[in-house]
């Protein structure tokens, strides 16, 4: 668990380094993830593909997202300090968020199934 | 005439044990809400326990800044739990390669487009700057939303709400819109519920069907990093 942990912590830390070093303007964890997805498959590749997937890495990644939700509540409660911001605003973030979502919603599938219909047929569904 | 009630709240309230036990406390409670409910999407347990917190918070006159230096040890798992998201991601290898030109495909589209729809209703409807801003990242798991909305000079906690607002839309509209368009494809609708609303689509597609959610949660890893690599090229000018 521990180790796990340890793993999870240091390629957060150097996503930070590597962000911050260069001036890139991603946040560290997301460098962090992409460290994490190549440290897996050099294990995968080296140890099989099982120890990759079930080892203590991958229990702490586990432990973690079990309570995803946990860890933005934080973040927002601080809609405490922005009523004014979302009051005065109300409309457009109400639209904004319902259009938004119903039209990506539509594009992603859309998008998804005429590429998917464009390749060789080797495992279309009834 | 000292109260020792009083002194025990004064105490108690400037230490982080009784913010994090309250937050966890009440997230759990939230859970067992949402579980009674039989998961409806709309009964969300992150939404539950920010309205419960901001209540309690406003009641007992505590400020953001007294709760946060209690609730920053939670916050500060966000990273950890970001960089988490590689090990599923690593698990959908095979997901990937055989499904790999649509899957491109919708995330090249699907990514910018969330951003850009709903920036730009916003804009047309004479949002606040801020407020924009902080819509950029609503598609995208809040751990990185955060990260994100922070690199252009959005409002952190706004987007927090934002992306579970949204998260919660995409997960009650999208079966009866799937169904009204009479997509059977599974693998499809998953991805968009995970690619449009996160996490939470990501639950909802697990419920409908299991290769949806398989996708679903694909969809939310690969849009949480084409998203963190394409905000700032989009929007990074504002900052």
């Amino acid at each position: 668990m521990l180790f796990g942990l340890f793993i999870l912590l240091a390629c957060q830390l150097a996503g930070e380094i590597i962000a911050r070093g260069m001036g890139l303007p991603i946040p560290g964890p997301v460098i962090g993830i992409v460290l994490l997805l190549a440290l897996l498959a050099i294990q995968g590749w080296r140890q099989g593909a099982a120890s990759a997937e079930t080892g203590p890495v991958a229990k702490s990644a586990d432990g973690l997202l079990a309570n995803l939700g946990l860890v933005f509540i934080p973040a927002g409660v601080g809609i405490s300090q922005n009523y004014q911001l979302v009051f005065d605003n109300g409309l457009a973030l109400v639209a904004a968020l319902v259009v938004s979502t119903v039209l990506t919603l539509i594009v992603t599938v859309a998008v998804f199934r005429f590429v998917s219909r464009l390749l060789p047929a080797k495992e279309t569904q009834p | 005439m000292t109260n020792p009630n009083f002194d025990l709240w004064v105490y108690l309230a400037a230490s982080p044990l009784l913010w994090l036990t309250l937050t966890i406390g009440t997230f759990l409670a939230a859970q067992w809400v949402a579980k009674r409910s039989g998961y409806h999407p709309v009964v969300n347990p992150v939404l539950i326990t920010i309205v419960v917190v901001v209540l309690v918070l406003r009641l007992t006159g505590t400020t953001y800044d007294t709760y946060f230096d209690g609730a920053q040890f939670i916050h500060f798992i966000l990273g950890p739990a970001t960089v988490a998201l590689a090990v599923p991601l690593y698990r959908s290898r095979q997901l990937v390669k055989a499904k790999a030109l649509p899957i491109l495909a919708s995330l090249a589209i699907g990514a910018p487009f969330a951003m850009l729809s709903a920036t730009g209703i916003a804009i047309l409807l004479g949002a606040a700057p801020a407020i924009v801003l902080a819509l950029v990242p609503k598609s995208v798991t809040a751990g990185i939303a955060v990260g994100i909305a922070g690199q252009i000079g959005g409002e952190p906690a706004l987007t927090a709400v934002l992306v579970i607002a949204t998260g919660i839309l995409g997960a009650v509209i999208v079966t009866p819109l799937m169904n009204a368009l009479k997509i059977k494809d599974y693998a499809a609708r998953g991805f968009a519920a995970g690619l449009t609303s996160h996490g939470i689509g990501t639950a909802r597609a697990f419920q409908v069907n299991s290769v949806a959610g398989t996708f679903a949660g694909l969809a939310m890893a690969l849009n949480g990093l084409a998203t963190a690599f394409l905000a700032p090229l989009i929007f990074g000018f504002f900052s």
